[in-house]
């Protein structure tokens, strides 16, 4: 642990930003797509089409099916501060199962995009997988895939695609499914309880300590990245786990809008990461385009348990997201790290829930926001100590950080008390990165890009210290290569 | 090494520097003393190529080569530091990252191989030695929370660290307790040598004592009014700048 603060070094600054000529999202694919899709339309008969195309079994469709009746009911919130035309939910296609365009090797990719994943410093086999290129090529990676199935086998751990889950673990995911996010929890949460497509399932068993983190694998098996995504990951009595998603690498997608759920069950005793870097395409620099990222995510502590959330979150035009901690066994502890950066015209709504049911039970907020150009960066979060929460605590720092004077940073922190006992804190600070400093960068030999990209990385430190160190050293340079061409 | 000739600069279409002219060679010390509001800390601050001063006539010339359109990380390239007179707080950037990072900019700029973990951390080491200052410096946040006298003696480790061939102190001496002064004057003229020179910006005779000028000028109004040697300090100590400020009358 000691080694990752020593490891957190800018001493790349040189190779990521020199090279750098435009701060420009390019990728510039034209998608041949080439899929089996469903007529655009959300009724009960495409629910049904979609639970017979992946096969499942008739609880599973009645799920589906109550899950879309409340969702009938429910209208879109318009509460988070952000502006956007509203997807035509009518006009979408549920169930498509695309086939992404193959290039035969890394040559006919866009060079820009190469570019970026040189910058980032991922490795060749990596960058053919994100770009496209035919991996059967690539024996290497399915080899390791195999091993790391093997290691997870043996400890008994399962870790594998939501639909297979349904099949071969019916009896998990029937007894946890919307057990922590309701079908009725929220439009989009209830829109994905009607139309998930996949995504990923994993199951610690009673005492086992997931000897990796779950992305290396996830990474190289790509487990479905779809635009309705369910996640559930079970964390029995005693257990461990680390899992990382997304990409640092920006990941090209079709569909406009996402709306995942994220449900993490962590049982007494037992400790759940979870830790995210999101770089959906956000658009261009004048605004258009861009993913829409509406996600609900939310974890529930039995006695004792942990569950830490860390989220680098660069990409998507618009996000919505909070990811909360149920603390309801006594002495669970819930954690939220968040460092999330706007540019141009990106909108961010994003915080945590942290709701105290148990006693001595401790949560700490750290989230820092980052907004230049003509981004708006807000954070919304909510501290409730219920009743029972007796000697419950928070922490909470929000900090924002200004780049220029077109962009905005709010806050919106919520407290909720209802034992004498309990106790929170909250701290909030706004500063804007100063002349001074970059002066003094530059005195020192810096260019304004490295000078400001050191900065950033300075001032997220305590949340970039909690992601696992691979993941650190590429979500610092991802932020460098975001904040490109926001100088001055 | 470093000349300056005629200039004239602004802040604000306030006229700060009247023209100065200063010449300095390789091996010397220069002193530089004035009243508050004499133009030293501008000038420090134009000669290092800060943006917000406007230059209105005059040249600044670094080894024959002026550096007027240079943007400050280039002047620093050159060999060119400014010890700065408020030091800025970083958070979150360690000590020994950032000069790591600095010292590794400057190597990439003269073409030079970055220099590794190891072999920079025992260069800071003897540097620190030198400065009498304690390892755990290292891994604190750059300048936050530092008192003003750890602050001026991480701005000299820093120096020395980077080994500039012109180097600026902008009124290092002050915040300074006694010891801390003849510590962080140790540090410097253990890296005066016959290739490089120093400007010392102060308002006291006393860190004179420690780091002895081959030169004294008094600024006054935006100008250099008074040269000698290092006499001239101790005149001015014991007289003040009064005579001076009359004298132009």
């Amino acid at each position: 642990m000691r080694l990752r603060r020593k490891l957190f070094i800018v001493s790349d600054n040189d190779k990521i930003i020199d090279e750098v000529t435009s701060s420009d999202y390019k990728y510039g694919f034209s998608t041949e797509i080439d899929s089996d899709t469903i007529e655009p339309g959300l009724s009960e008969d495409v629910i049904r089409q979609i639970s017979l195309k992946k096969d499942e079994p008739q609880w599973m469709t009645d799920w589906r099916l109550d899950a879309y009746k409340v969702w009938k009911e429910m209208d879109e919130p318009d509460w988070a501060n952000v502006s956007y035309s509203k997807p035509d939910f009518q006009n979408i296609s549920y169930y498509s199962a695309v086939k992404k365009k193959q290039y035969d090797s890394l040559d006919e990719v866009d060079p820009e995009l190469l570019k970026t994943f040189e910058k980032l410093g991922i490795s060749l086999d990596e960058q053919k997988r994100l770009s496209g290129v035919a991996m059967d090529i690539v024996v290497d990676s399915v080899s390791v895939a195999t091993t790391f199935k093997k290691t997870l086998k043996e400890k008994g751990i399962i870790f594998c695609s939501m639909s297979e889950a349904i099949k071969e673990h019916p009896e998990l995911v029937k007894k946890h499914l919307g057990t922590v996010i309701p079908k009725s929890d929220n439009y989009y949460a209830a829109l994905n309880s009607a139309v998930f497509t996949d995504g990923s399932f994993c199951y610690i068993p009673n005492g086992v300590r997931c000897p990796m983190e779950l992305s290396t694998y996830f990474r190289i098996n790509e487990a479905g990245t779809g635009q309705f995504e369910r996640t559930l990951l079970i964390a029995d009595k005693g257990s461990y786990v680390s899992y990382l998603e997304g990409c640092t690498a920006p990941q090209r997608d079709e569909n406009q809008l996402h709306a995942a759920v994220v449900e993490l069950i962590a049982m007494d005793d037992s400790e759940i990461k979870y830790s995210t870097v999101q770089n959906w395409f956000p658009g261009d620099s004048n605004g258009k385009g861009g993913v829409f990222n509406f996600v609900t995510k939310r974890g529930i502590c039995e006695t004792q348990a942990k569950i830490s959330w860390t989220q680098v979150e660069t990409g998507s035009a618009v996000t919505w997201k909070y990811p909360s901690c149920i603390l309801k066994g006594d002495n669970s502890i819930g954690e939220f790290y968040s460092v999330a950066l706007t540019n141009n015209f990106q909108q961010a709504d994003t915080g945590t829930k942290m709701l105290h049911l148990g006693s001595n039970t401790k949560s700490t907020i750290i989230s820092k926001g980052i907004s230049a150009g003509k981004s708006h960066n807000s954070y919304r979060g909510l501290v409730r100590m219920g009743p029972r929460a007796k000697n419950a605590r928070n922490f909470s720092q929000c900090d924002s950080l200004l780049m220029g004077d077109k962009c905005g940073a709010h806050t919106f922190p919520y407290i909720e008390v209802k034992n004498s006992t309990a106790k929170t804190e909250h701290e909030a600070t706004t500063s804007k990165i100063g002349e001074d400093q970059i002066f003094y960068c530059q005195q020192r030999g810096l260019n304004p890009e490295a000078a400001i990209a050191l900065i950033v990385n300075g001032y997220c430190k305590d949340v970039l210290n909690q992601l696992p160190m691979e993941f650190a050293v590429e979500a610092q340079k991802l932020l460098a290569i975001s904040l490109e061409g926001s100088v001055g | 090494m470093l000349e300056i000739v005629n200039l004239h600069a602004s802040i604000d279409n306030k006229v700060i520097l009247n023209g100065i002219n200063l010449k300095i060679n390789p091996g010397e010390v220069h002193a530089i003393m004035g009243p508050n509001g004499s133009g030293k800390s501008t000038l420090s601050n134009v000669i290092a190529g800060h943006d917000g001063y406007d230059i209105i006539s005059g040249d600044i010339l670094f080894d024959g080569e002026s550096v007027l359109n240079f943007p400050p990380e280039k002047r620093a390239h050159l060999g060119l530091f400014l010890s700065f007179q408020y030091p800025v707080e970083i958070p979150g950037i360690t000590v020994s990252n950032f000069i790591r990072t600095a010292l590794n900019e400057i190597r990439k700029a003269k073409g030079e191989e970055s220099l590794g973990a190891s072999p920079m951390l025992k260069l800071m080491r003897e540097k620190m030695k030198v400065l009498e200052m304690d390892k755990g410096f290292l891994s604190r946040s750059l300048n936050e929370g530092f008192s003003g006298g750890e602050k001026k003696r991480n701005e000299i480790f820093q120096m020395a660290m980077l080994e500039p061939k012109m180097a600026i102190l902008d009124e290092t001496d002050s915040g300074l307790d006694i010891d801390a002064l003849r510590v962080v004057a140790n540090g410097v003229n253990a890296l005066r040598s016959d290739r490089n020179a120093f400007i010392v910006i102060t308002h006291y005779q006393r860190l004179l004592d420690y780091i002895i000028p081959d030169f004294v000028h008094v600024l006054f109004n935006g100008k250099i009014v008074k040269s000698g040697g290092k006499e001239l300090a101790i005149e001015l100590e014991k007289r003040g700048y009064d005579w001076i400020k009359k004298e132009q009358k």
